[in-house]
């Protein structure tokens, strides 16, 4: 949701900061520039429905991160606040209404 | 005469263009990204990439507006169940825990689109797609959707319908070290020819596996490896394991075959059916990667010969085209405008394309050099491209 729509009322503002928060490394928003200068907020649930969620703002996004099998790209990481998911083959991981989802690049070189 | 060429680079595509007498490069557009395969389907324009992003996986890439605006392509996937056996590099290094005896499986997804090729006029929306790990894909939608070509898949020669259960018979399709980019070790399909006189025909060339053909759209496979030898083996003359680099047929004769293979060049002027190694080691046409073949003659060829195997670079210094005009039977060496000390360029399987009297290549050393006379003498296009990985006329 864009941040702009926390004014819109005291409920809404409440329901809005108890969802899952989710941020990405800023090479992503060069394919998916819906994606930038907003806030995404997610329900809960594990990685795989966030990102299924962040596919209904930009279509196509989780290919990006994920292969055909739904398993998570060889050089890309997610984590839930500080701690990258455990389970990169179907993304069970959960994610819950106060963590903030990242998904960066791997460090692959030097 | 073709007056664009498409450069699949390290950093982009790279669109040539001539402009009056002079050639001229665009920008660079998918800026950053590899490219492995860049190409123009001649029946309606549609300019195609193949991406190969470091991290966020191979997509396709398509224009139709001559380059001006790309959209990304999502829809080559393997489907659900599509397996394969895990091949394994053999050094001890690779993966300490590489099995012996019992296959191992491993649900498909795709590493690489290797390349890509058009239908004929017949078939518009037709085009074809080859991947690592040893995919082919058929499009009849321009490209909109995408299917897996099961019965190749499944292919005895690979150890059957993995779809289905256990293999039923070993797997002889190797691993290509262009695999290995993906920390695997798989085959791929670089080479897809097919017959303008009945699409029904087709080539395709998997390393390391070798040739096979279709004659009936894709339902049945045979190999078609008959004369070719892996000289390391030994026994070179198997069915199977063979490393052909890249393999294209004549427009006009398409019974016309060749192929450069990490073993020599081949040629067959019967479909296939049969190839004779026509190399000549002794001028140094032997080992490369790339091919290509004249239109309209198919006893006219030419290659960019490199040093084999372990340098991979211009044979002492000298970069050269040879071409043969008689089948191979005898080839020319042309060094005419080409850079004959201190050039260190290799040009890889996808990275030259004759186009009536024109011929250009770029290696990956970022130069580009362009023949407009079948070969005799070249000119640069540029010294400071990225790595080329493919040319191609448009």
């Amino acid at each position: 949701m864009p941040g702009q729509q926390f004014s819109t009322g005291v409920f809404r503002t409440i329901w809005l900061s108890a969802m899952p928060a989710v941020e990405m490394t800023s090479h992503l928003y060069r394919f998916f520039p819906a994606l930038e200068n907003r806030e995404i907020r997610v329900p809960a649930g594990s990685v795989a429905q966030v990102l299924r969620e962040v596919d209904t703002i930009a279509a196509g996004f989780s290919d990006y991160v994920l292969d055909e099998r739904g398993a998570l790209r060889r050089h890309v990481n997610i984590s839930v606040n500080n701690t990258v998911v455990f389970d990169r083959k179907t993304l069970s991981d959960f994610a819950p209404d106060d963590a903030t989802v990242y998904i960066f690049q791997a460090l692959s070189g030097g | 005469m073709s007056d664009t060429i498409l450069l699949g680079t390290r950093k982009g595509t790279v669109i040539v263009e001539r402009n009056l007498s002079r050639w001229q490069s665009r920008p660079i557009v998918h800026q950053g990204i590899p490219v492995c395969y860049a190409a123009r389907d001649p029946r309606d324009g549609t300019l195609w990439a193949a991406l190969d992003h470091g991290h966020w996986g191979p997509k396709l890439s398509r224009s139709r507006d001559g380059g001006a605006s790309w959209e990304d392509v999502l829809s080559l996937k393997y489907p659900q169940g599509a397996r394969h056996i895990v091949q394994y590099l053999p050094t001890p290094d690779f993966d300490p825990h590489a099995p012996v005896g019992e296959p191992t499986y491993k649900d498909a997804t795709v590493y690489k689109i290797w390349n890509i090729a058009f239908g004929p006029a017949a078939q518009p929306g037709r085009i074809y797609a080859g991947t690592i790990p040893g995919g082919l894909f058929v499009s009849d939608d321009g490209g909109d959707s995408w299917a897996l070509n099961r019965p190749l898949w499944n292919h005895e020669s690979r150890g059957g319908d993995l779809f289905s259960g256990e293999a039923t018979s070993e797997t002889h399709w190797g691993g290509t070290p262009a695999s290995i980019d993906y920390g695997v070790f798989e085959p791929g399909i670089h080479s897809i020819v097919i017959d303008p006189r009945n699409p029904d025909r087709i080539h395709v060339a998997a390393s390391s596996a070798g040739v096979l053909e279709t004659s009936d759209g894709g339902k049945t496979w045979v190999g078609r490896n008959k004369g070719m030898r892996v000289d390391y083996l030994p026994n070179p003359d198997v069915e199977w394991g063979h490393d052909p680099h890249f393999v294209t047929a004549c427009r006009d004769q398409p019974d016309h075959l060749w192929q450069q293979n990490h073993f020599g060049i081949f040629y067959s002027a019967d479909g296939a059916h049969s190839w004779s190694k026509v190399s000549a080691p002794e001028a140094g046409v032997h080992f490369g990667f790339p091919i290509a073949v004249d239109a309209q003659d198919g006893r006219t060829a030419w290659v960019v010969p490199a040093r084999a195997d372990s340098e991979r670079m211009a044979i002492g210094g000298g970069l050269f085209v040879a071409r043969t005009s008689d089948g191979g039977q005898s080839w020319q060496s042309h060094r005419k405008g080409l850079p004959q000390e201190n050039a260190y360029d290799i040009v890889l399987r996808h990275g030259l394309d004759v186009a009536g009297d024109c011929l250009c290549f770029g290696s990956t050393t970022g130069n580009v050099y362009l023949s407009e006379d079948r070969g005799e003498s070249w000119q640069c296009l540029g010294n400071n491209f990225p790595p080329v990985y493919s040319v191609r006329f448009g």
